[in-house]
């Protein structure tokens, strides 16, 4: 019933967010329609962090408490999250080739959203490389403490990097405010997006969890 | 105090079986210095772009020689059975991963303390100044704080070797990235007013991840 009604808000939130990016905005005077790509961009670079700091939450709540509905929590955060990663990088990609000419420049945020993608990576992988199932899951929680911590000193560190090199600035001056308005819409529509389709991830899990309990049940004497 | 001398006690194991054997220091110290040769074939073309690659050229060198000696923290004690002993003794987890890490960082120090004279001397740089020494110093801090931790974790996965480096690398990258441009401007004489930034930055990290991961080692090693 929940899902439902946010199905449809988030639906609502979408068409809303669309007509606002493509018919209301206005188009940007030096970059032109490209820079639209703005409104789904950083929306996508705000989940990226957001999901990452929910596989944060989960994860020391996981250490402290055990449950396994807290690893389900931070795992399907960071399976949500690695999406919108890529995405941010691909869409931040194809921005950069009109705008800047190349497809990837050392720009200080794409360099640390490329930095917290393979955080990800290593979230997920550190899961495989365990022995047992409850060993990977508290290794993969470390990693999410860690690397969690470490964005921020990641984002100083590259902004005082090419930060010397101002050669990527998105907007000179101010926001006109319609501009304003679309970005608010478009984040608090991806925002509802990312909720729902966590809980649909989750969900997901608990009954893959729920399967694989039901298979050891059925198999006593393994 | 107990935590002290706890912790004063592993770090003088690991100094000690290290005395005996030599296996860490000699086979990392000897790969420093193969890395350093072949990086100059790599990029040493003329003095101009020696000078210009040469605080990369460095760090890459520590970090190959840190995930090493790194994995020789925990690996071993595995293989031996010495971790459950360890485990078992009326020690805090705290005080292991204290004592481990003080130990890597000695093992750290000598071998960069060896290596950068030579790479002074082969690449002809001002490389025995304060800054190059505090930069190295609080990298390498920064480098053990957070690999005595992964590699207490690598030693309970399936690939060991290589589950440090890959957990690692993303870690550190804002300690590779202001340990280079801290050296590229003390290797040229600027003042410390401009390393002054990508100190603090290293110093942060340094803080921060010892104190997490100190709190969250008992999680790592436990069975």
């Amino acid at each position: 019933m929940k899902r439902t009604i946010l199905l449809w808000i988030s639906l609502a939130l979408m068409v809303t967010a669309l007509y606002l990016i493509f018919v209301i905005a206005p188009i940007e005077r030096t970059m032109g329609i490209v820079q639209k790509i703005f409104y789904l961009m950083v929306p996508m670079g705000w989940l990226a962090l957001l999901s990452f700091l929910v596989v944060f939450i989960g994860s020391i709540l996981y250490l402290k408490k055990r449950s396994l509905r807290w690893d389900i929590l931070s795992y399907s955060s960071a399976e949500v999250g690695v999406i919108f990663t890529t995405l941010a990088l691909v869409t931040g990609s194809i921005w950069a080739k009109p705008a800047w000419g190349v497809w990837w420049t050392w720009e200080p945020r794409l360099t640390a959203t490329l930095v917290l993608w393979l955080i990800y990576l290593t979230y997920f992988m550190v899961r495989s490389f365990a022995t047992e199932e409850s060993r990977g899951a508290t290794f993969a929680a470390i990693v999410g403490i860690i690397g969690f911590i470490d964005i921020p000193i990641i984002v100083l560190a590259t902004t005082l990097w090419r930060g010397l090199h101002p050669g990527a600035l998105i907007f000179q001056g101010g926001l006109d405010p319609t501009m304003l308005l679309t970005l608010i819409i478009s984040l608090l529509t991806f925002s509802t997006l990312y909720a729902l389709i966590l809980m649909q991830r989750i969900s997901l899990k608990n009954n893959e969890v729920e399967i694989k309990r039901m298979k050891e049940l059925s198999q006593p004497f393994n | 105090m107990k935590f002290w001398h706890q912790v004063i006690s592993i770090t003088w194991k690991d100094t000690f079986s290290e005395i005996r054997t030599r296996e860490v220091i000699s086979s990392v110290l000897v790969f420093t210095l193969l890395v350093i040769v072949i990086f100059n074939f790599a990029f040493g073309a003329n003095q101009e772009t020696l000078r210009l690659v040469a605080p990369g050229i460095l760090w890459v060198t520590f970090t190959f020689t840190g995930v090493l000696s790194l994995n020789r923290a925990f690996i071993p004690e595995k293989e031996q059975g010495c971790l459950e002993g360890l485990m078992a003794c009326p020690i805090s987890r705290e005080a292991i991963y204290v004592g481990k890490m003080l130990a890597s960082l000695l093992f750290m120090l000598i071998i960069e303390a060896i290596a950068l004279p030579v790479f002074a001397f082969l690449f002809n740089l001002p490389i025995l100044t304060l800054p190059m020494v505090t930069i190295t110093i609080l990298a390498t801090i920064g480098f053990v704080a957070v690999g005595t931790l992964f590699s207490a974790l690598a030693i309970n996965t399936r690939a060991r070797e290589m589950v440090l480096p890959i957990l690692f690398l993303p870690v550190m990258v804002p300690v590779i990235i202001s340990a280079v441009n801290a050296s590229k401007m003390a290797l040229s004489g600027k003042p410390w007013s401009e390393l002054a930034s990508w100190i603090q930055i290293i110093g942060v990290f340094d803080i921060i991840f010892l104190v997490v991961s100190c709190l969250i080692f008992t999680y790592a090693i436990e069975e």
